[in-house]
């Protein structure tokens, strides 16, 4: 199905590009026909925004310096160096995604407000600095003789098909990436960074490479805008409205999707376009009052663009209602229950002293403790006891400020979380992190990534997963934001599993749930865990945690209490009364006995 | 010695001009760290609101000649803090029927997504009324005519333009006055409750979109009053505001996103790099100047000088 609907969007781009160049050559009139360029370079240029800002979710506001780059190599080489725009514009190209490198190194560190703020500096600081270059105005010569070999034309259709051809290339490289891994990675950083990166996504990598290809198409777009406008100024090209525009036309057509900047851009760029045409002498700013009211109305009424309300529309006709909560999966959950147990190994697990302060707290204290595998070991402790700190030391999210960790042998303390899971360790969320706009097989093939070379293979272990947590009926191609709690936990456990780790660690996997629920859940946990897994999960209360774990050790103030076989560990006074509370000491006796 | 001596009177006369506009900057700032402290909303079009303040002060003190009758001194003053209300009002209403759809309490849970439409929500606003005003007000760069523009003091080798110091008094004593506020009131400690941690704030049981409410309009409302003291010694047309949106940003995360006095302190800063990198730059590029002191901060200190880091997994 997925390789059919490939050439269906092929023949799409191939009918769209048909049918615009017709409406192109049938027109007559060369101002029409400017405009219908000028939408292409716009399209462009939203492709290239929607490359990094709509399947990776960092917002940029600074794709002018792009645009702007693109057009002044294109200039500047034509001007100083007599370069033909056929070398300039792919120059520029160039020119804007080694841009896009420099830019991308420095600013990827940064998140949410604090990156869509630095971009918009960048193109700013640009436009001062080509300012006081003394490229305040710069044209592009005409060319008497040969023209065409400068790029130079008299008849505006040529201008349109060097732009469609340029609007296709990109088409097809947004098409391939959305189809990819490269796509869905994107998304899947895009939809829940730490649950990605803990996945085994390399969120900075695949960035880097959606920033360079976005800094490329909007090069390519600034490139292009200079041939065919012949002039260049700062202002147009590194200004503010430039990066709005790329950002406007993509929202308003559909984020995440490349047929989004076609449709916004073959809408507004007429529109804003005429108006300004037909009353830009009495109202001179009606262009910029166009795309702010669009962008406004379009923000509160179908915040992802038009593409996806009208899609959603025809989908909502189209599908059926959802089926009815199926009945769990309890089956395959059983049989493993009673298979023998593999006896423990030798240690995976190892923290030697473990520490890490947040400023003058101590979340976790010299922390230490050996995991033998292929055991069920519980940690517990109060809400603030510092478990999820040490899990998120373990996996990467945070460094330890002291001490060492090992795992199969190896260090780990100094690796970041997706080379930690492609080590072989998974782990769920307190708060489960999915990545609500996929199915629930989507959910999982991400976490499968890691473990496979192509997407076939990340698929294929991706339902196994599913099976194992007895999820692989048609739960799996539920969205994964409709799920029931239950349901959540076992797609996490399932995404978690996916790669096939040695080692997972379960934060809270049993929190909020109800008696049927754990019913459910914990045969799966044993049931992973008989398969040869080695177990880690940390609970605030222990009326589950008795049930499931072989070993308890017992975290408090960010240090290890207690530690040993869970009849001693609920046994001991000193964690009863002291910490437990009295209350769980006949609830523990209770469950043991 | 004489070329040290004049190096010197440059030197401090940089920073008296850098002093004296980092004060206007310093409360523009407040403005805008009022409104992201409160509300985490990225709002950008704060630099239009400022235009807004300016031609509101330009149109008090001139073009209707309302405010004529206290003469040439007092007039453009009385205009500036004018325009705090009036730009109070817009901006209260601009929340209660567009901003407050992306923001509050209906998306604290939808972090990611909601910054989304905040921003764009923003941009939005920023295009109409930056290009409204282009339609409304013309293109024509104007300034509230005053003779305190054209003296100083001079105290010592150093001059001080009349209505720059002016500016920059009434500014800290607009500061001094919020602060109170802030400190004093029971709505402002609600307001800096709601900014410290806006979900315990609304489990306390403060009304988290009417804080969000007023907040706005004070925002906007002070960096409007910072607005019409600038349009006394600047000439300024409708799409001044961009130009700002950065000197003002630049100023908020310096002091610390969410440090409504450290804001102040950062646009003071501000102001000074931007006067005092004229001694080494070419004048074209104090904006520039600006751009690599701001993108500097975020990159090694994103909290600021004031601000505390609160990221949670």
């Amino acid at each position: 199905m997925k390789r059919q609907s490939l050439l269906q969007q092929y023949a799409a781009i191939a009918i769209f590009a048909v049918a615009f160049l017709a409406v192109g050559f049938a027109v007559r009139n060369s101002y029409y026909q400017l405009m219908m360029t000028l939408v292409l370079i716009w399209a462009t240029m939203g492709l290239g925004w929607n490359m990094l800002s709509g399947y990776s979710g960092l917002i940029s506001f600074g794709h002018a310096a792009f645009f702007g780059l693109g057009a002044y190599t294109v200039t500047i080489a034509f001007v100083k160096f007599g370069i033909t725009p056929w070398i300039g514009v792919p120059l520029g190209t160039i020119v804007g995604m080694i841009a896009g490198v420099l830019i991308g190194i420095p600013t990827f560190r940064l998140r949410g407000h604090y990156f869509a703020l630095a971009m918009l500096a960048y193109p700013l600081a640009m436009l001062y600095v080509f300012e006081w270059l003394g490229y305040q105005e710069v044209s592009l010569p005409m060319k008497r003789e040969n023209p065409a070999a400068y790029m130079q034309f008299n008849d505006q259709r040529a201008y349109m098909v060097i732009t469609m051809v340029v609007v296709v290339i990109c088409m097809i490289i947004s098409l391939h990436v959305e189809r990819s891994r490269f796509g869905r990675s994107l998304l899947a950083i895009k939809q829940n960074l730490p649950a990605a990166e803990a996945a085994g996504i390399n969120a900075a990598r695949w960035r880097m490479y959606a920033m360079m290809l976005s800094a490329a198409m909007a090069a390519a777009a600034g490139g292009i805008y200079a041939v065919i406008l012949l002039v260049v100024t700062p202002l147009t090209v590194f200004g503010a409205l430039t990066s709005a525009q790329a950002l406007i036309v993509t929202l308003f057509g559909g984020v995440g999707t490349f047929w989004g900047p076609i449709i916004g851009s073959a809408i507004l760029i007429p529109l804003a376009e005429t108006l300004h045409a037909e009353l830009g002498h009495i109202l001179p700013g009606i262009q910029g009052v166009v795309y702010g009211v669009a962008i406004i109305v379009i923000i509160l009424v179908a915040p992802d663009g038009i593409y996806w309300k009208v899609r959603d529309r025809i989908m909502a006709r189209r599908t059926l209602p959802p089926l009815p909560e199926p009945t769990p999966a309890v089956e395959t959950a059983s049989i493993a229950a009673d298979t023998p147990r593999p006896a423990f190994g030798a240690p995976i697990l190892e923290l030697d002293d473990v520490s890490r302060a947040f400023g003058g707290l101590k979340a976790v204290e010299g922390v230490t403790l050996s995991v033998p595998e292929g055991t069920i070991y519980g940690i517990i402790g109060p809400n603030g006891a510092g478990k999820t700190t040490l899990f998120n030391v373990l996996n990467g999210f945070l460094t330890a400020d002291r001490g060492t960790m090992r795992f199969a042998g190896q260090e780990i303390g100094k690796l970041k979380p997706h080379e930690v899971c492609a080590r072989g360790v998974g782990r769920t969320f307190q708060v489960v992190r999915s990545f609500p706009r996929m199915t629930v097989l989507e959910n999982v093939v991400i976490g499968a990534f890691v473990g496979s070379k192509t997407d076939d293979e990340a698929e294929r272990l991706a339902m196994e997963a599913l099976a194992r947590v007895g999820m692989a009926d048609h739960q799996a191609h539920m969205l994964a934001g409709g799920l029931t709690t239950r349901q959540l936990r076992l797609m996490e456990l399932a995404r978690a599993l996916a790669p096939k780790p040695r080692l997972l660690l379960l934060d809270e996997t049993l929190a909020g749930l109800g008696q049927n629920e754990l019913d459910d859940v914990l045969p799966v946990i044993r049931r992973v865990n008989r398969e040869g897994v080695t177990i880690v999960i940390i609970e605030h209360t222990m009326h589950a945690m008795v049930r499931l774990a072989d070993h308890f050790s017992v975290l408090d103030h960010g240090r290890l209490i207690a530690s040993g076989a869970p009849a001693d560990v609920t046994r001991n006074p000193a964690v009863i009364e002291a910490y437990l509370g009295k209350k769980w000491m006949d609830r523990a006796k209770d469950q043991v006995a | 010695m004489d070329e040290l001596k004049w190096l010197l009177v440059d030197f401090f006369q940089a920073m008296a001009a850098g002093l004296l506009v980092g004060g206007t900057y310093g409360l523009m700032c407040v403005g805008l760290g009022i409104i992201f402290g409160v509300m985490r909303v990225v709002n950008f079009a704060h630099g239009d609101f400022m235009m807004l303040g300016m031609y509101a002060a330009f149109y008090l003190v001139t073009g209707f000649g309302t405010l004529a009758f206290l003469g040439p001194y007092v007039a453009p003053i009385v205009g500036a803090l004018l325009a705090g209300p009036i730009v109070f009002v817009i901006g209260w209403l601009l929340h209660k029927y567009l901003i407050s759809q992306v923001t509050g309490a209906r998306v604290m849970s939808a972090e990611a997504e909601g910054h989304y439409a905040q921003i764009i929500l923003t941009l939005g606003i920023a295009l109409v009324l930056a290009n409204g005003g282009l339609i409304l007000f013309g293109s024509t760069p104007v300034s509230v005519q005053t003779p305190l523009s054209r003296e100083s003091w001079e105290i010592g080798l150093i001059f001080f333009n009349q209505a720059r110091a002016i500016g920059f008094i009434i500014a800290i004593l607009c500061a001094i006055g919020l602060y109170l506020f802030l400190t004093r009131t029971n709505l402002g400690k609600a307001l800096r409750a709601a900014a410290d941690n806006p979900i315990a704030a609304a489990y306390v049981g403060i009304d988290v979109d009417r804080s969000h409410r007023i907040a706005f309009g004070l925002g906007v409302g002070i960096t409007a009053v910072a607005g019409g003291l600038i349009a006394i010694s600047q000439s300024f047309q409708p799409y001044i505001g961009f130009d700002f949106v950065i000197v003002m940003y630049a100023g908020v995360v310096l002091g610390g996103m969410g440090s409504i006095l450290g804001a102040f302190w950062g646009g003071l800063t501000i102001g000074l790099v931007q006067q005092m990198s004229t001694l080494v730059l070419p004048y074209q590029l104090q904006n520039t100047a600006i751009f690599v002191v701001f993108l500097i901060i975020v990159f090694f200190r994103p909290q600021g000088m004031f601000g505390r880091v609160w990221e949670r997994t």
